[in-house]
């Protein structure tokens, strides 16, 4: 699969060098690059699953290591190992269902094709334990039947072989292929309309003649207000404008454009404003397992202000943004350091940075931290397009959409094991 | 070459262009990326290695380049290999950039290319470049957009033909002290027109010892302003059309971009060809030119000023690093010591080792280098498997790959240590030195050689190596006095280059060793001097104006400035007097021309006429004269033919009593012969109505209370004095 890779590269360089802009932009392509390496993927008769989840796992990993700054990207990657196992998981039990075969019993058959028996094994394994696991929101709201599956993968023996149709299988592999790739056509689908998703429970929460605050510039905080604004509902914003790179400035101009009452504040000046405020919506960068927020820079003073005047803190994050990892030293790991620039120009401060005298090491540092870390308990609540939740909730949602086997993408060895 | 030829050949050049005017503007990007600097600045390091791939935070050079051309949207970039272009061509081979899709890399390769200016003539007989296209050296680092500047470039172009080449160029201001900019490059002196940017004038090697830069006064006459600057670092890349390649294949003398084409087309007024700046403000851009930048770019690039091109970045395939608090970038598989502190601003590639007690600070560390106990690095660039073993001292410094330096071996600031050399067990190596495992060219024979007398500092004659390098290191001397056995303690190899006479007091200021204390100071006395030597040459016009002094020097203010100015004015005035005298000037005119003196430097009229009538005493006593009374009469002469002079300053007592005092020191001090004569005169001067009798009494009445010295000459004038009070009171 040339192709694949050229595409593969191409979107690896981007990510290297900082190419792509904002977390739905990079969520979108990295779901259309993996949708085409699974449909590029040359699936062999059986362990489908375990073929298709191999090679998201070998392209997921080197995207990961590729910008480990840009946590949409794992959490993709992770999404689509999902999806796949999901849809493997209902093609056997609706297969069980129907023909009472069992699944897993066509991967000794194989093995010496395949060449990985590990892996299907690994999927046996895996397949068995997303059965047993306790049943999902969202499999409990699809009414899937789980619980059937679970005596006749334990119960898997070598009795199959002889009653396995050849032409059954080889439509099912053809299935497996195709329901993922719709689904992870949905899951890009998603993607893409987060915004409205989001924006749709917009009425609910902002009122009329309420104040919103909000910190620099986010797409999905730009359509939740005009949502609002939509449905007539008036109301008045304050924009920080989220120094240093003031996108706070961009976000006022199109406010104002849509006939929104905008007000721009410095970002220094988000306390005196505050006890005026009734709500501070903002955007986030990543939201993580526990609740907590990665989020432009300023963005923790914004809410320990609102915390301090009891104002609710909502935070606005597409499901793309929900990352399955804990926060470890979050000020620094998760976080991009920026050039000095955007603070402050080089030609007038040369004569400081003159290393040529004194003991050669410079004595005026400029540090630009792009994001600040928001910890939970100064969050109010999270609208995701699956709507609104408690910061505490965020691990069951996670849940939800990311397999517990794929938390750890880049051991593949011994993830499965 | 004649005019004509020149034009000629612009000309089809420039048909050339004009063909199709529409494909330009849709044409790819194209690039010359010289992959040689074409100095030996960079010796002996670049005998083995070629600059270019010498790492940079880790990261060979060319890379940054190369990723930032990608970045620029550039799509086709000529490599020009020149010296080891074996090196350049094989590691482009083995890099991700012959891959990379919308991106394409050619190397062009020649060997008996000895400056930029051949590189561009043999680009253009290959017949490869055919639009606008970025020149850049591989040794340049910037994370600038080429967008704005690219689109000034064609606008300027399309208007006006001539308009050949923009030239990037960013604030820096120069250190005043020593008269170089952060770079380590000479101070940049640029006139530039305000309004159109265009470039008028470019000196970078500016004669300091002067003080002053000379501008042809064509440049005022032509153009309605011109701004001067001394605070622009040129970036060193230019956006050019193909008109320049031509012009380089014209003029085949041109050999250096700066020195020869940059100036010889601001000179030529023949063909009219314009040069454009553009500067950046935001973002970054630096050539490395010597040990010096290479230093200062570096902490540049670890301070994060060329993001994206930074190490936790993989622009370039460059191993995965990590940013740690207080600027700490560490790769991974790092074996560092409990006990190990790593300071603020410092690299660590992977694999290294590093061992108890160890103490790390704002330096750069290779990949796979071995590091001891109890060793100190202080602001050093160590490259790929260097073994450092226990207790060694690094100051400033720069280690390449594969040396080696047994236990408690010290490096003092500034040496550079070449590919595999071995410093012996506590052998100390002195400041500046260079070593390398080859020895030091004797003959100009490199291909990287330079004819350039100032570039020329890298080599020397072979003779004189053992002399320097005995006394260099002379303890270690005793055992060998032959030059071709390594004097780098027990067990090392390598030579120490000798430095040259003359190069020797330059070498710290290219090193990678910040500038010594003593020199600093050094310079700034000198720098003082310098400014001393501006004031006393006032015939020429002074640039500075710092020198005008705005304390009043009549309100007895003795201030230094102030009394260097009076006594520089008054020397001002006397030239002006005597030249006056022997060319016959009128009067009127002296006056304008004292008066226009007294502007500048801010002096009162009371000034003026001291001044003026010293230098007509001094006049009167140069006058050949065989007695007193001579000598009377020629003053009294002189006063009468020059009263209207003297006269036009007088306005009030005051400037008469000044006149009055200045003669009176003049008595005590510079003309001695006049002392006797100080009453008469005195009287002549009342005479010719230039002191009134007020001026006198009031004189006479300051000087009652003064000491008995100075009562000399009142005394003298005694009789004058009394006959005067006498007159007054009859009128009375």
């Amino acid at each position: 699969m040339p192709d694949t890779q050229a595409l593969v590269n191409d979107f690896l360089n981007k990510l290297k060098k900082l190419k792509i802009e904002g977390s739905q932009a990079t969520a979108r392509q990295n779901a259309e690059l993996l949708r085409s390496v699974i449909s590029q993927q040359r699936v062999p008769y059986t362990n489908q699953a375990g073929a298709l989840i191999d090679a998201v796992k070998a392209v997921g990993e080197q995207l990961i290591a590729a910008n480990p700054v840009e946590l949409a990207v794992g959490n993709i990657v992770r999404r689509v190992l999902h999806i796949i196992r999901e849809e493997d998981l209902s093609l056997t039990t609706a297969a069980i269902g129907g023909l009472n075969l069992s699944a897993v019993s066509d991967d000794e058959n194989d093995d010496d094709r395949d060449g990985d028996s590990t892996l299907s094994a690994a999927a046996v394994a895996a397949a068995a334990r997303s059965t047993l696991r306790p049943p999902s929101l969202q499999t409990l709201l699809e009414d899937t039947p789980v619980s059937a599956a679970v005596p006749q993968t334990s119960s898997s023996g070598g009795d199959s072989e002889g009653k396995s149709k050849s032409a059954d299988k080889s439509s099912r592999s053809r299935k497996l292929k195709h329901d993922v790739i719709e689904a992870v056509n949905e899951q890009i689908a998603d993607i893409v309309i987060c915004h409205e998703q989001i924006a749709e429970q917009a009425v609910e929460h902002i009122h009329q003649n309420e104040v919103i605050l909000t910190l620099g510039s986010s797409r999905t905080v730009l359509e939740f207000l005009f949502a609002a604004k939509e449905k007539k509902r008036s109301f008045r914003v304050f924009v920080a404008e989220g120094a240093p790179r003031y996108q706070g400035h961009l976000l006022a101009k199109e406010l104002v454009a849509r006939g929104l009452q905008t007000t721009l504040i410095t970002d220094s000046a988000v306390f005196a404003m505050i006890s005026r405020v009734n709500m501070v919506i903002v955007g986030a960068h990543a939201v993580m397992a526990n609740g907590g927020v990665i989020a432009p820079v300023g963005m923790n003073l914004v809410a320990l202000a609102a915390q301090k005047h009891a104002v609710p803190f909502v935070v606005l994050a597409g499901s793309h943004k929900l990352c399955p990892l804990y926060p470890h030293n979050p000020e620094v790991l998760l976080n991009e350091l920026r050039s000095p620039s955007e603070l402050l120009d080089f030609g007038e401060f040369s004569d400081c940075m003159d290393f040529g005298s004194g003991s050669g090491s410079p004595l005026l540092h400029v540090v630009n931290p792009a994001f600040d870390y928001v910890p939970p308990k100064l969050v109010s609540l999270f609208i995701t397009d699956a709507g609104g939740h408690n910061p505490s909730y965020m691990y069951r949602l996670i849940a939800d959409y990311y397999s517990a086997d794929d938390l750890v993408v880049q051991r593949r060895a011994t993830a499965g094991n | 070459m004649g005019a004509q030829k020149k034009r000629a050949a612009a000309a089809a050049a420039a048909a050339r262009v004009s063909e199709d005017p529409d494909d330009l503007a849709r044409q790819p990007l194209q690039a010359i990326l010289l992959a040689d600097s074409f100095t030996t600045k960079f010796r002996p390091i670049t005998l083995e290695r070629p600059k270019v791939l010498l790492p940079l935070v880790n990261v060979p050079m060319i890379n940054y380049t190369l990723a930032w051309l990608e970045a620029a949207g550039v799509a086709e970039v000529f490599v020009f290999c020149c010296a080891h272009s074996k090196q350049v061509i094989d590691y482009l081979e083995n890099s991700e950039w012959f891959s990379q899709p919308n991106f394409t890399v050619k190397t062009i390769e020649s060997h008996n290319i000895i400056s930029a200016g051949d590189a561009l003539r043999l680009i253009y007989e290959q017949n490869v470049i055919h639009g606008d296209f970025v020149l850049i050296s591989g040794d340049t680092v910037s994370n600038m957009s080429l967008t704005q500047a690219l689109q000034e470039h064609k606008e300027r172009k399309k208007k006006d033909n001539n308009a050949v080449m923009t030239m990037i160029i960013k604030k820096s201001k120069p250190s005043p002290i020593t008269r170089q900019s952060r770079l380590g490059t000479d101070e940049l002196f640029m006139a530039i027109d305000p309004n159109t940017k265009q470039l008028l004038y470019y000196e970078d090697k500016a004669d300091h010892s002067k003080g002053t830069i000379c501008l042809d006064k064509m440049l005022l006459a032509e153009n309605p302003s011109i701004s001067l600057h001394n605070d622009k670092q040129d970036c060193y890349i230019d956006i050019c059309s193909p008109e320049v390649l031509s012009l380089f294949t014209d003029n085949f003398d041109y050999q250096h971009l700066r020195r020869h084409f940059v100036k010889g087309l601001l000179l030529d007024d023949i063909m009219g060809y314009k040069i454009f700046t553009h500067e950046i403000h935001s973002s970054y851009a630096a050539r490395i030119d010597n040990y010096r930048s290479y230093d200062i770019v570096s902490k540049d690039i670890i301070q994060r000023w060329t993001y994206p091109y930074v190490p936790d970045v993989k622009f370039c395939g460059n191993r995965a690093t990590k940013l740690e608090r207080r600027g700490m970038y560490r790769a991974l598989e790092i074996e560092q010591s409990r006990s190990a502190q790593v300071g603020s601003f410092t690299v660590i590639g992977y694999g290294t080792k590093i061992g108890s007690n160890s103490k790390i600070s704002d330096s750069v560390i290779g990949e796979g280098c071995t590091i001891g106990s109890n060793v100190l690095i202080e602001g050093s660039y160590i490259w790929d498997n260097v073994i450092i073993e226990d207790g060694c001292e690094l100051r400033h410094v720069i280690v390449c790959d594969g040396v080696i330096m047994k236990a408690g071996a010290v490096l003092k600031p500034g040496v550079v240590l070449s590919f595999k050399v071995v410093i012996g067990e506590r052998f100390v190596v002195p400041a500046y030195s260079k070593v390398s495992l080859l020895q030091q060219p004797t003959v100009h024979d490199s291909d990287e050689e330079l004819e350039y007398a100032d570039n020329s500092s890298g080599t020397v004659e072979f003779s004189s190596i053992q002399g320097t390098a005995d006394q260099s290191n002379g303890e270690m001397t005793s055992e060998s006095s032959e030059a071709h056995k390594p004097k780098l303690g027990t067990g090392g190899v390598g030579y120490i280059w000798s430095i040259c006479e003359g190069g020797q007091e330059e070498e710290w200021r290219h090193s990678v060793a910040p500038i010594p204390e003593d020199k600093l100071t050094e310079l700034s006395e000198a720098m003082d001097d310098d400014q001393e030597l501006v004031t006393q040459d006032r015939t020429a016009l002074s640039t500075s104006g710092e020198l005008i002094s705005d304390s009043n020097a009549s309100e007895g203010d003795d201030n230094e400035d102030s009394k260097d100015d009076s006594v520089y004015f008054e020397k001002e005035v006397e030239a002006t007097f005597l030249r006056a005298v022997e060319e016959n000037v009128k009067v009127d005119h002296v006056i304008l021309e004292v008066n226009s003196l007294r502007l500048s430097y801010n002096m009162t009229s009371a000034d003026c006429a001291g001044a003026v009538f010293y230098s007509m005493m001094k006049l009167a006593i140069k006058t050949p004269h065989s007695s007193a009374s001579e000598l009377q009469q020629n003053t009294a002469n002189i006063i009468t033919t020059w009263q209207k002079l003297l006269k036009s300053y007088l306005l009030e007592i005051d400037e008469e009593i000044e006149i009055i005092l200045k003669f009176e020191e003049m008595c005590l001090e510079s003309a001695k012969e006049f002392s006797p004569l100080f009453a008469r005169i005195l009287h002549i001067l009342y005479d010719k109505d230039i002191l009134q009798e007020d001026a006198i009494l009031r004189w006479a009445d300051e000087k009652e209370g003064a000491d008995e010295s100075d009562k000399v000459f009142v005394r003298q004038s005694e009789k004058f004095i009394q006959w005067l009070r006498e007159a007054s009171e009859e009128e009375d």
